[in-house]
């Protein structure tokens, strides 16, 4: 049998039939959020139901208010439509007020509901995000919902498979977050278009799954629909006691199934990308794009391409990124704010104090309630950071939170793109580390120079 | 969907690269329902200045409204919001051609009737300078008013089926039903793990 690839396996394994030179696939977990209501009402237009039930689950988040502002009816509006959506269809949804609500590309893991060896699709382009966990999970269409509503099967294209490969290790203090916007620099936003990426190598190993979340969710930002880390002992043993993970002797067949999901020896792929760990440092965004990004000891580049970015952003060519002042900071977003990202940001707030506002909105209630519980969210709020609830918050601004225009915000996010945070808005990308050193002079800083733990 | 047959109009170009979902449709436009439109919200922020007042110059302002777009690489990259592509189909545009397309957008449009078309660098410098073209989808070709030879392009052929007949992949799918049910049947028999226990906790 010729070799195949960890997503090939998947494929395979979910294949309906194959036609016009398309998989008509299986889909085995169907996220909603909000943004779903195009599909309901496509649904509600041509008469049908939600094929299997059992197999959706709906978080509300991208509408949820995170910063203490009430909801306007509209916004209100939006959460409320996906509870009425849910609740006619029979489907399980984690609306506000739910301790399993989250960003549904935090909370859904969390759950234990996104598995290895998975098909999962959501409407959110971060649905990659699940790969971490040795899933094949892509973002698709409000057409594609409806779709996968009706059908439980998504038609796509066999994806060309790609190989990142990142040797050695990381240096201290340097994240994942750093290391995806180092390889986004490295190949750009289009390097993995049609392409599912799949990581390999020693440094992707050592990797928490919370880390490889952060590296499959801004695997979108190179043009790949899909990023996948083959599953191990780290996967399955994050997954143990996870409320919907399958228990009993379910879990000891799951866990031989698992056993198997992995690229064969002598895989071919469509591309080869290595990457030397070490050679990551803290990275920073400066332009539009998360491909315009340098080390923060890095200057912002001089040149006509790069013209546009610079004037929208408001920074001169050969300038320093490090030291250019902010006027806000966000910690949050389906990248980094889970539990460890939040540590990572208390790690270097604790005992002082934010120059600058600074939202925290954590991933889930349920990290929001564990934070409460050991005392970060007190850390915080000690620092002078407001203390959010869950949601997308300031990433997309959708639930009525903005940057002001011409104001610049480091952010935890995954896109600087022009007004993705508000009209007129500036963005820096950056890891928590990175956004609670900001806030802590009021400018983008080198967090390996300030006097804190962060190299524990 | 409206049908895609043979379509000729005016041109508008947009030689920009990365633009991005976010661009073609600001978030705060989503709350809309379909029927409500999104086409006076298409590129809102690059079209308008901060007091609303349209751009000057700016290619989508043309009195005739165009029906074609040319812009640069990675055309709709970013989010997965199928909004981007109903702002454009709103706003009347029926083809996109660029150097490349968001995966995600490139599979929106084409069930929405807006076809992608993917050119090369020198096809592409051609039809930016065309002022009004010609596009035959089921020739796959694209008739500039130059003078010169038709320009080639490729789309997926089920999608390319659909389109040009208007079809609705849903109801497509629905035909096949049978073998859905038969694979499921199997996969769930031999892995039963992947049904997750939703009985209540």
């Amino acid at each position: 049998m010729t070799a195949q690839t960890l997503v090939e396996k998947i494929r395979h394994a979910h294949l309906v039939l194959h036609e016009d030179g398309m998989d008509l696939l299986a889909v085995d977990r169907h996220y909603l959020h909000e943004g779903s209501h195009h599909a309901f009402a496509r649904l509600a237009e041509m008469s049908l139901s939600v094929r299997r039930p059992d197999l959706t689950f709906g978080v509300a988040d991208h509408y949820v208010p995170t910063s203490g502002a009430p909801a306007t009816d509209v916004i209100a509006g939006m959460i409320e439509k996906l509870d009425r959506n849910g609740a006619a269809h029979g489907l399980s949804v984690f609306g506000r007020g739910d301790p399993r609500q989250g960003i549904v590309h935090v909370a859904m893991p969390e759950q234990g509901l996104t598995l290895p060896g998975n098909i999962i699709v959501c409407g959110d382009s971060h649905t990659a995000t699940h790969g971490a966990l040795g899933a094949w999970a892509f973002g698709i269409g409000a057409s594609e919902v409806a779709h996968v509503l009706a059908t439980q099967t998504l038609w796509q294209a066999p994806p060309k498979p790609m190989r990142i490969t990142v040797t050695g290790r990381l240096a201290e203090g340097v994240t994942a977050k750093d290391l995806s916007l180092h390889i986004i620099a490295t190949i750009r936003t289009d390097g993995a278009a049609g392409h599912a990426v799949e990581y390999a190598g020693g440094a992707i190993t050592a990797l928490s799954v919370e880390s490889r979340m952060t590296l499959c969710n801004m695997t979108i930002e190179m043009g790949a629909r899909a990023g996948i880390v083959p599953p191990d002992a780290t996967t399955a043993e994050w997954l143990l006691d996870r409320p919907y993970a399958p228990k009993g002797a379910a879990r000891v067949q799951a866990e031989s199934d698992w056993a198997i999901l992995a690229s064969d020896e002598g895989a071919r792929y469509a591309r080869e990308v290595t990457i030397a760990a070490a050679e990551v440092a803290p990275m920073v965004t400066w332009g539009t794009s998360p491909d315009e990004a340098v080390a923060v000891t890095g200057i912002v580049p001089l040149g006509e391409d790069t013209a546009e970015s610079r004037t929208y952003m408001d920074l001169e060519g050969g300038q320093p990124i490090e030291g250019v002042p902010v006027d806000m900071v966000f910690i949050g977003s389906c990248t980094n704010a889970r539990l460890s990202d939040l540590h990572e940001a208390a790690r270097v707030l604790k005992g002082g104090r934010t120059q600058v506002p600074l939202l925290v909105s954590p991933g889930s209630t349920a990290i929001a309630m564990e934070a409460e519980r050991i005392g970060l969210a007190d850390v915080f709020r000690a620092a002078g950071a407001r203390w959010g609830a869950s949601g997308c918050s300031l990433c997309v601004g959708m639930n009525g939170d903005l940057v002001a225009p011409g104001t610049r915000c480091a952010s935890t996010s995954n896109r600087n793109f022009r007004g993705r945070q508000g009209p007129g808005a500036r963005t820096h990308l950056m890891s928590p580390a990175m956004a609670a050193a900001a806030a802590l002079t009021g400018r983008i800083t080198d967090v390996r120079r300030l006097d804190v733990e962060v190299r524990s | 969907m409206i049908p895609f047959r043979n379509v000729s109009g005016p041109v508008a170009c947009l030689p920009l690269d990365n633009i991005d979902t976010d661009q073609l449709i600001p978030a705060r436009f989503m709350t809309r329902t379909r029927s409500e439109g999104y086409g006076d919200a298409l590129l809102r922020d690059l079209r308008m200045d901060a007091n609303g007042k349209p751009v000057p110059d700016f290619p989508l302002h043309a009195e005739t409204g165009p029906v074609f777009l040319v812009a640069g690489a990675n055309f709709g990259c970013g989010s997965s919001r199928e909004a981007a592509v109903y702002a454009l189909a709103d706003f009347g545009i029926r083809a996109v051609l660029a150097l490349g397309f968001g995966d995600i957008f490139h599979s929106n449009a084409m069930k929405n009737g807006l076809l992608p078309i993917v050119l090369s660098l020198t096809d592409n410098a051609r039809a930016m300078k065309a002022g009004q073209m010609t596009i035959d989808l089921e020739a796959q070709t694209v008739t500039v008013q130059d003078g010169g030879p038709p320009l080639s392009f490729e789309v997926p052929a089920a999608a390319r089926r659909r389109m040009l007949e208007g079809l609705d992949e849903i109801s497509d799918t629905l035909t096949r039903l049978t073998s859905i049910e038969a694979h499921e049947a199997v996969a769930h028999r031999a892995r039963p793990w992947l049904l997750p226990d939703i009985s209540p906790t």
